[in-house]
């Protein structure tokens, strides 16, 4: 009984985990600008596929992940400086229709140029599985906890500690404000693009050892993060990572003990549920309309 | 629709054929509806690509009956609705004699009604057994279905002495599909499925229902009825990651070289159905599939530089059937073309080889399916 309810747990928090990089980086962005970057998921795929394809080619591990942060930074920045800023002052639906745009284009050109079978990273450390109480999970799923954790804990610190992250904080807050203090609130833009490129491609780094790669794989990876971040509450850090953990432990509990063919089903409808009574997720903002 | 039909990817193979075949009066008009992008594009970019090359290799020779051939390909982007709108315009405006394709089951059943209707004879390319069974009048099909799939995992765990299995199986069409061939069929070979599972095709970690799968008593096989993509390599790491030691099985979508390359060590010891055409090399040299599978593979290189996958080999059979049917019917009247398709004889294809009844519009026999298992990182024949 124990060793089962571990062995849910085990994979819930992996897959959780990549759902929470993913609601990461859309809290990223959407703190700076308030736009949701449908996107994100394209980041995460375009960073597991470059780091495949320079595997592939020969190259090794650490050179091959420094490209593929390298690859999705500059695309990220790239949307930012010629999709998004020039249409700075939209609505919000029209800005959220051209990340949608970006994704598209980022899925179609990693589709012609690396083509669409599907890929694999190695495993960084091995793929013999650990032993835990009966329950078992392979070394790449510490990977990936580790490096969730590592990535809050530098987060943390940016927005806490760091003159730049506090600065995005107060863009988030007051854009017109910020600018009036000297804050560069272009340069604040880019860098949150930036940021959640390079957020994109660790996580797609990490789980592709498990998960695999292809130039589809966003798609689902965008959803899921998605609805984590707006379980634990859009635009809140925590908020993502324990909407991501929740959302994958639900998925596999419900996989384990209901069945495998309502793990979605269970996991939405909960999001339903705390959306109905937390309108604004389990850590967003509670804001009192004034009347 | 029209915006679908705008995006829609016109291929005139056809008119690009050389100019040495001068063929003489009406061409004979062959439309083709594939999934050449979208979802399942992996699968309907080689099967155009083969339909292009076979068509050309024919002009080359002469063309057929004396008379060239013209090949219309028409993108139904993985949608069946597309596929049905294609369907009206190849024979409508394009006015083909023969229709070939519906790259999966999906885009084929999207295609039977308005072949059916307007009488045109339809070699589909879908595995579905939904197509040819209850068998319609103008539709055949060239892939064995996933009721020979199922009954032939079934055949050699019987032979194997195999008696309790646990199955997981895709929720995808395919998937579940599988799940209930095999599951109506495993008491007629004596064998009990124990326990079932189903998983997504995009899922990610299945450990829960391995977990589940692990507390049945005494079982002594799997059966993973996955579809194509990365679904078999996750499902086959997942297993050896919960210290499973059972014999393995997977239907034909798990047998390609990715599936080896993404699943690695896990994979030894898998065994699958499939046709001869898929393993060529692995074929003794008296095999009729032999000769013919590896002349595929080495002209598809030749023409395009890139290897060939196995999935062309469908669209490859369907052809040789419209040929040969046109070739005995002595022309393109559809009525006289349907007959002589249903009365096909003896064609070897790349599947293997077809026998046509007014019963049975598929043709092929469960032995054509050969038992192969992953050794040392290669698909080996099991003798």
């Amino acid at each position: 009984m124990l060793s089962e309810l571990l062995q849910f747990l085990f994979s819930g928090l992996t897959v959780g985990a990549m759902y929470a990089l993913a609601a990461l980086g859309y809290a990223l962005i959407y703190n700076a600008s308030h736009i949701v970057n449908f996107a994100q998921g394209e980041f995460i795929m375009l960073g597991a596929m470059t780091a495949a394809a320079m595997v592939e080619a020969g190259s090794g591990l650490p050179l091959a992940v420094a490209a593929a942060i390298l690859a999705s930074v500059l695309t990220g920045a790239c949307m930012e400086r010629f999709a998004v800023r020039p249409a700075r002052g939209a609505p919000l639906i029209t800005l959220l229709i051209i990340t949608l745009g970006v994704a598209l284009v980022i899925r179609g050109v990693v589709q012609v140029v690396l083509g669409k079978g599907n890929h694999a990273l190695p495993a960084f450390s091995g793929d013999a599985p650990l032993r835990v109480a009966g329950a078992t999970l392979v070394p790449q799923s510490l990977w990936v906890l580790g490096v969730t954790l590592a990535v809050v804990v530098v987060l943390a610190w940016y927005f806490g500690r760091t003159l730049s992250g506090k600065g995005m904080l107060a863009t988030s807050h007051n854009p017109l404000a910020a600018a009036l203090v000297g804050i560069g609130t272009d340069r604040v833009m880019l860098v949150s693009f930036a940021m959640s490129g390079a957020l994109g491609a660790i996580g797609g780094v990490i789980t592709a050892p498990i998960t695999f790669t292809s130039y589809d794989a966003g798609v689902v990876l965008g959803l899921k993060g998605f609805a984590a971040a707006a379980l634990g509450g859009i635009g809140s850090g925590p908020g993502a990572i324990v909407g991501g953990l929740v959302l994958g432990v639900m998925e596999a509990l419900a996989a384990g003990y209901v069945s495998a063919a309502y793990k979605d089903a269970v996991a939405f409808v909960l999001i339903l549920l705390v959306l109905m009574f937390l309108p604004r997720g389990l850590f967003g903002a509670r804001v009192t309309e004034r009347v | 629709m029209r915006p679908f039909i705008r995006h829609a990817l016109l291929a005139l193979a056809g008119l690009t054929a050389s100019l040495a075949a001068q063929a003489q009066g009406e061409p004979i008009r062959i439309g083709a509806i594939l999934s050449v992008t979208g979802p399942v594009g992996f699968i309907g970019d080689p099967q155009q690509k083969t339909l292009e090359l076979h068509v050309k290799r024919l002009n080359e020779r002469g063309g057929l009956l004396g008379r060239k051939i013209v090949l219309t390909v028409y993108d139904d982007q993985s949608d069946p609705n597309n596929a049905n709108t294609f369907a009206k315009r190849l024979v409508d405006t394009d006015k083909v004699d023969v229709l070939l394709g519906g790259t999966v089951t999906p885009t084929a059943m999207a295609i039977v009604p308005y072949a059916e209707r307007a009488g045109v004879p339809f070699v589909s390319t879908g595995g579905g057994l939904a197509l040819v069974d209850p068998v319609k009048k103008w539709v055949f099909k060239t892939p064995h279905s996933d009721r020979m799939v199922a009954e032939r995992i079934l055949q050699d765990m019987q032979e194997r002495g195999i008696k309790r299995i646990a199955l997981l199986s895709e929720t995808s069409g395919f998937g579940q599909s599988g799940r209930k061939e095999v599951t109506a069929a495993a008491a007629r070979f004596g064998i009990t499925v124990v326990g079932e599972e189903s998983y997504g095709p995009k899922d990610t970690d299945i450990t829960p229902q391995f977990t589940r799968l692990r507390n049945l008593q005494d079982l002594q096989a799997m059966l993973i009825f996955c579809g194509a993509g990365t679904s078999p390599a996750v499902a086959i790491k997942n297993y050896a990651q919960m210290g499973f030691r059972l014999p393995v099985y997977m239907p034909h979508a798990a047998v390609n070289q990715e599936f080896i390359k993404l699943g690695g060590a896990p994979t030894e010891g898998v065994r699958m159905p499939t046709t001869g055409f898929v393993v060529p090399d692995a074929l003794e040299d008296g095999d009729p599939q032999k000769a013919p599978s590896l002349d595929y593979y080495r002209s598809f290189k030749e023409a395009y530089k890139v290897d060939a996958s196995p999935f062309g080999g469908n669209v490859a059979d369907a052809l040789a059937i419209a040929v040969d049917g046109i070739r005995r019917a002595n022309g393109t009247d559809r009525a006289k073309l349907r007959d002589a398709i249903e009365s096909t004889r003896g064609l070897v294809g790349l599947n293997g080889t077809f026998t046509m009844t007014p019963a049975n519009h598929n043709g092929l026999k469960t032995d054509s399916l050969r038992i192969i298992e992953v050794r040392d990182g290669r698909f080996e024949l099991v003798k």
